[in-house]
């Protein structure tokens, strides 16, 4: 009865003869040693972690700064060649080519007179939607009621100094407007006057000749709407807005070189450190690895034993410090941008292979230094 | 007794002083370089932003209203009040003159190109380009080319005193000019060195210096507004009060914080009947951004000070880890905690400070290369953050050994001497 359970055991062990003791042999060694391994584990989970944190961000920084740079308002602009009016359907065009990742505003513009005959640019918009563009603008208070006005600071000086109700006249036709509210930009929308787009068609008749678009892409897929508008419109001439556009590619480019630097030093400082606990580690074990050899295990066995543990150590520290490392990032995110920073998996790998790595690189190391040592100086304390 | 001990220990085991010697080199090298770009990144980036061009726009104080569509001026050009030329160079006198980066005046006049049948109405925009100026004792150059810096120029840029033009690109096109062609301008002849490219309203214009716009409107010495490029401070609420309601130290210390609204305020002293104002497109939203960037550059300074302070600890450990039996011999021949203890704080401070140094230059070294590499200039190491740096230096080495060292010091030196730790 017993001698068959032997033989049975005798077999299996003859069967895997390593692959048991093997395991036994890296489970007890994280067990009995569990102080020094949890240290070393705890290394590589910072490491992955800052790493993750520091890989995340840059990748995402991108979308986030860009978010902040649309607050200049538009990039692309639409107007009619020879000053001619845009087709009917230009903005339904431009909506449907714009696809929500971005916001089209439609403006018509005349030069009307006051009661005592002075010159005044006024513009038909979409109030709503130009107060989501134009970030800037500082108004007093948003019309909202039929025939209100938005009056530019200085074009309120002189066409209702007391805020009271005023007349403006255009091609013979007159309309009585409200001066709801006042705007400031100390540009030139300071000198014009602001109606809901069916105040002004119902007034002057006149049609929107400039469509500002502020489009939240890279600069391929700006450049891509314009070639598809540019199609689409032919009457139309579509240009980019250039100081928009090259203030934002620059500093983008900045900031992410400056972070890539930083991401380099910080993603080496966590190698160094695992690398140094690491090594303190296996050093620290070289009796184990003299017993070893002392009892007749090939070098490329205890080779293995060690990088196998230190494989192990820097997956287990590479999956635990990537969860660590994309909360740390969502945090920055939202301290930062008010927005989480989304998780990217494609990091994983990265972050993955490059623990490993740099664990295999700590445990050979010191084995590769110790291999021309007699077991016995070890053992005997030297 | 206590200092040969020390003189020893780094004498016989250089190797393990090395190693944690280089942890902490590298570990407060990084630290410094990132407090350094993370300090400097406000002024950088802020440099930077300054490619959105003017922020800062002065007018005439009695001007009449802007009747402008598309950048196309419909005003007659005799209306309206205009700034003296000659004003101009007293912007670098006063007390935000090293703030300010450039100003480029504008003169807009309406002129008829060619002759005959197929003359043309056409705007010309009258600027400085690269303009030599000199205030007091100082020269400096300003003009476009430095407030717009997206404008591009395909051929030459005019000369300042010449009387030369640039074509707006579709103007050009619609002409059919181009560079080293003349064109005649309201009865005289000029020569187009370039092609200007803007995408905006300049594209269809004449761009000249400002002298030929003068002659044309023949008002000498007439500029319609200046546009300014200043650095400045993010707003906050402290900005937007109104300089008349401040009193004393208060209104001081408005007036000399480099906000676009006092900046605003002291052209309008420099400039005598003007009205200047922060263009808040450009203003407001480079706040914003800045302060962005300047919180995502702080945010990771801390991670950078974390991760080098964690390599630091663990060096650290590991090195005094090592040396048990040292302490159980120590021990053994009669030594106390405190006296086993002080000894590696001793040699721990030594490490730190040498590692500190070296660490700190190496760092000043990399925070330069990032700034010559990324932003074309230097990047200013701040004398006070030496101390500041050899300080976290030491501490952080000290908290990282204070751990191994407990360890080390309560461990039995029976044990530690027979190897069985």
């Amino acid at each position: 009865m017993s001698s068959t359970r032997n033989s049975a055991l005798v077999s299996r062990r003859a069967a895997k003869p390593h692959t048991s003791m093997f395991l036994r042999m890296l489970m007890r060694a994280a067990v009995l040693r569990r102080g020094r391994a949890a240290s070393a584990l705890l290394a590589m989970v910072v490491a992955a972690a800052v790493a993750t944190a520091m890989l995340n961000l840059y990748v995402d920084v991108q979308a986030k700064l860009r978010k902040e740079f649309r607050n200049y308002g538009a990039n692309i602009v639409v107007v009619g060649k020879d000053g001619q009016p845009l087709p009917a359907d230009a903005i339904g065009e431009v909506d449907s080519a714009l696809a929500g990742h971005g916001l089209a505003v439609p403006f018509a513009y005349v030069v009307a007179r006051t009661s005592d005959g002075q010159s005044v640019v006024v513009s038909g918009t979409n109030l709503d939607q130009v107060r989501k563009l134009n970030s800037w603008w500082s108004v007093t208070a948003w019309p909202n009621a039929s025939l209100d006005a938005l009056v530019g600071t200085r074009a309120g000086a002189v066409v209702s100094p007391q805020r009271k109700p005023f007349d403006l006249s255009f091609q013979g036709r007159t309309t009585h407007l409200n001066p709801a509210g006042t705007l400031h930009t100390g540009a030139s929308e300071d000198s014009r006057i602001y109606l809901p787009m069916k105040d002004f068609e119902n007034w002057t008749g006149v049609q929107p000749s400039t469509i500002e678009i502020a489009s939240s892409g890279s600069p391929e897929e700006v450049d891509a709407l314009i070639q598809k508008l540019s199609r689409a419109l032919p009457v139309a001439e579509v240009r980019p807005i250039r100081q928009i556009m090259e203030g934002e590619a620059r500093v983008l480019g900045k900031t992410r070189a400056t972070l890539a630097a930083a991401a380099v030093l910080i993603v080496a400082t966590a190698a160094l450190c695992v690398l140094s606990t690491l090594i303190g580690w296996v050093f620290d074990r070289r009796r184990d690895f003299a017993i070893m050899k002392a009892l007749g295990a090939s070098e490329r066995l205890i080779g293995g034993f060690f990088a196998a543990e230190a494989a192990a150590l820097g997956a287990v520290g590479a999956v635990l410090g990537f969860g660590i490392g994309v909360g740390v990032a969502a945090w920055i995110g939202r301290v930062n941008f008010h927005a989480p920073v989304v998780p990217r998996f494609n990091v994983l790998p990265v972050v993955f292979v490059g623990s490993i790595v740099v664990a295999l690189v700590s445990a050979v190391l010191p084995i590769f230094l110790l291999r021309r040592v007699q077991p016995a100086m070890i053992l005997r304390g030297e | 007794m206590f200092g040969r001990l020390v003189y020893e220990s780094f004498r016989r085991q250089k190797r393990r002083k090395l190693l944690a010697g280089v942890a902490i080199t590298l570990g407060v090298g990084v630290a410094t370089a990132m407090i350094a770009v993370a300090t400097d990144i406000g002024d950088k980036i802020s440099r930077e932003l300054r490619t959105y061009g003017a922020n800062l726009v002065v007018t005439p104080q009695e001007d009449t209203l802007d009747v402008q569509i598309g950048g196309v001026d419909l005003k007659p050009p005799s209306d309206g009040a205009y700034l003296n030329e000659a004003d101009l160079p007293k912007i670098k006198g006063m007390f935000w003159r090293n703030n300010i980066v450039g100003f480029a005046p504008m003169l807009t006049v309406s002129v008829q190109v060619g002759n005959g049948d197929n003359a043309k109405n056409v705007t010309l925009l009258g600027t400085y380009f690269s303009k030599q100026l000199t205030f007091g004792k100082q020269d400096f150059v300003t003009g476009v080319r430095i407030t717009h810096p997206w404008w591009k120029v395909q051929g030459a840029w005019p000369d300042d005193n010449s009387s030369d033009v640039l074509l707006g690109e579709s103007l050009s096109a619609k002409l059919g000019r181009k560079p080293g062609d003349e064109i005649e301008i309201s009865g005289q002849p000029h020569r187009i060195v370039g092609i200007l490219s803007t995408g905006g309203a300049e594209d269809n214009q004449i761009v000249a210096p400002l002298a030929l716009a003068q002659q044309i409107l023949g008002k000498p010495g007439a500029v319609r507004r200046l546009y300014v490029s200043a650095l400045t401070k993010p707003e906050d609420a402290f900005a937007r009060r109104d300089p008349q309601t401040l009193r004393g130290a208060e209104y001081d210390r408005w007036y000399c914080s480099p906000y676009a609204a006092s900046i605003a305020f002291q052209l309008q002293e420099a400039i005598p009947h003007s009205h200047a104002e922060q263009i808040r497109q450009i203003a407001q939203n480079e706040g914003t951004v800045l302060s962005r960037i300047k919180g995502l550059m702080l945010l990771v300074t801390l991670a950078a000070l974390f991760a080098s302070a964690l390599a630091v600890s663990a060096a650290m450990a590991t090195a005094i880890f090592e040396r048990r039996t040292e302490v159980g011999l120590m021990k053994a021949l009669g030594a106390g905690n405190v006296s086993v203890a002080a000894l590696f704080f001793a040699e721990a401070l030594l490490l730190a400070l040498i590692g500190g140094v070296v660490g700190f230059a190496g760092g000043a070294l990399l925070a330069r290369q990032i700034g010559r590499s990324i932003f074309d200039s230097q990047i200013a190491i701040e004398p006070v953050l030496f101390p500041v740096i050899l300080a976290i230096a030491v501490i952080v080495t000290f908290a990282g050994s204070a751990m191994a060292i407990r360890r080390a010091v309560k461990f039995d030196p029976v044990y530690a001497l027979r190897g069985e730790a």
